[in-house]
């Protein structure tokens, strides 16, 4: 194994980030292997979604280094930094589709915004990554209002893979949807994987979906109840050592036990 | 664990936190704007996405400004009547409600239409665009937020408020004249004689230049605005009534400053 392998695709290093004061993340450090399936788990607003928006670029740490292949990405220059950014797709929890422009034009977005390709050249690559996710030519002319959830998901994830990119984040792929649309979202994190040379990134509470995708689990724990001098990540492993966790707090949130959290709100 | 501590009332600390607060929110707003001038210099936005704005901001404005238009100079018609009438000197009406028009109420009032109409429109748009994330995921897909969503509305509003503002002139113009001739009486020659006689090109040009700062404010505050927008509805509908209340401020403030300017150069003019 050459050195190039170890080197992590994604990295923070001692990442602290707050909001007008109010702490999310203290001195998070992680790594992502590239090729792996990871997935983040941890109760709501622990900081899950701001741990991938740094991994994503869209926030800057307060304090700390997000790492790309090894290299800082504050001393990346703008047009590397861009570069960097379009190797990373990013699934919102909300799939975030454009409200103004229809299904072709929101798949297209990104090669529009930043490739020459010609029209005919785009019109393919969003045929063939509509077709990817499971979607005909027929919806291509449709507003996002017009869509199911579990559309919206699928158009979303259509139009973070048409930038082909090396790493997809996942934000709540499966998180208003309905058990079998679930499922299919599932199938589909697996069968992009499966296609392509991609690098995972899952934020989830499903614990389906984490059976399911998951190569590795990382586990956040919120700041705001986090005994001090303790790490923030409380957990880092497989799936399945997770639900043997000894940790109380992991194996509690894996087995969607509220036992242990209904006592610390009764004594609150 | 931590301990939160109950925190006495601070003479120093709530004084700093009022100074604060509104230097870091002129600081951004300022940062906002030399960005989106930076960026419509340096990168002009597609056709397709500025058209849509231009046409959204300029032609669906214009029945609204017309209607103002017509309104006010039929009303400046009726109120300056009576008080020219007590000096017998109602045949220059025209002067009064034409000299009115293009100085102050055309510009002030289309701004203050396309503030309402199109500002509060924007703000709520981009506001929704921010909480549901689409913000995010042009950021994510390698595209400038201000560059692809700023800019144009910025053109927009700049490049379009000059002829709204034009078109809100002449519409009251017209009416006033049409009202004046046929309701209160005036002979047309004498209303136009006066019109003539009283208003320079300098006059129609100080309207239009100041209506350019007019639209540059609008479009910034309510792109600013709506990119701070806070969560949920209460959120999206604060930062669009948030978007008419400073442009409006912000109006009145410019139009203010243009008349000081203007006053200037006025003097400078007569005796040159």
């Amino acid at each position: 194994m050459n050195s190039d392998h170890q080197t992590p695709i994604l990295e923070l290093n001692h990442v602290s980030r707050s909001f007008g004061g109010q702490g999310v993340l203290s001195d998070i450090s992680l790594q992502v292997q590239a090729g792996e399936t990871l997935v983040l788990i941890g109760e709501s607003g622990c900081g899950k979604s701001v741990t991938t928006k740094l991994l994503a670029g869209m926030l800057e740490p307060t304090s700390g280094d997000v790492m790309w292949r090894g290299v800082d990405v504050k001393r990346l220059k703008p047009a590397e930094k861009l570069k960097q950014r379009l190797r990373i797709g990013y699934l919102f929890q909300s799939a975030a589709l454009f409200d103004s422009l229809n299904v072709f034009e929101n798949v297209a977005f990104g090669l529009r915004q930043n490739t020459r390709k010609k029209d005919q050249e785009i019109h393919d690559i969003v045929h063939a990554r509509l077709v990817d996710v499971g979607l005909n030519g027929d919806v291509s002319s449709k507003m996002p209002a017009e869509l199911s959830g579990g559309m919206r998901k699928r158009v979303g994830l259509a139009r973070a893979l048409a930038i082909s990119p090396d790493i997809i984040i996942y934000d709540e792929p499966t998180t208003g949807l309905d058990p079998v649309m679930s499922d299919v979202i599932n199938e589909l994190i697996i069968s992009v994987r499966e296609q392509r040379p991609v690098t995972s990134i899952v934020v989830t509470h499903d614990m389906h979906t984490v059976q399911k995708v998951a190569d590795r689990i990382v586990m956040l724990y919120p700041l705001s109840r986090l005994p001090d001098g303790e790490n923030q990540v409380i957990y880092s492993g497989t799936a399945e050592d997770a639900f043997h966790a000894d940790d109380v707090r992991v194996y509690s949130f894996v087995h969607g036990d509220a036992s242990r959290r209904l006592q610390e709100l009764s004594a609150a | 664990m931590s301990i939160v501590q109950e925190q006495r009332w601070n003479p120093i600390v709530w004084l700093g936190e009022l100074v604060i607060a509104p230097v870091s929110v002129v600081g951004d707003f300022a940062l906002f704007a030399l960005l989106t001038l930076r960026w419509t210099f340096s990168r002009w936005p597609r056709g397709n996405v500025l058209w849509t704005n231009l046409y959204q901001i300029g032609v669906l404005s214009l029945p609204v400004v017309m209607v103002t238009g017509g309104f006010i100079g039929m009303v400046l018609a009726v109120q300056s009547f009576d008080q020219l009438r007590v000096m017998h000197m109602e045949s220059r009406l025209g002067s009064v409600v034409n000299m009115t028009l293009v100085k102050e109420l055309g510009p002030v009032l289309a701004a203050t239409m396309l503030a309402g109409r199109v500002g509060s429109a924007i703000a709520a748009e981009l506001g929704t665009m921010r909480v549901t994330e689409q913000i995010d995921a042009l950021e994510a897909l390698g595209a400038d937020p201000i560059q692809y969503l700023v800019v144009p509305r910025f053109l927009g509003c700049v490049l379009l408020i000059p002829m709204l503002t034009i078109i809100a002139d002449s519409v009251g113009m017209l009416c006033g004249w049409i009202f004046s001739a046929t309701i209160l009486g005036i002979n047309s020659y004498y209303y136009w004689y006066h019109t003539y006689a009283y208003i320079s090109l300098l006059d129609v040009y100080s309207g239009i230049l100041k209506s350019i700062s007019f639209g540059a404010a609008i479009a910034l505050v309510s792109c600013h605005r709506g990119f701070h927008a806070k969560a949920g509805a209460q959120g999206v509908g604060t930062a669009a009534t948030q978007t008419f209340v400073f442009s409006f401020v912000l109006i009145l403030f410019l139009d203010f400053l243009a008349g000081v300017v203007l006053s200037q150069v006025y003097i400078w003019l007569d005796s040159a």
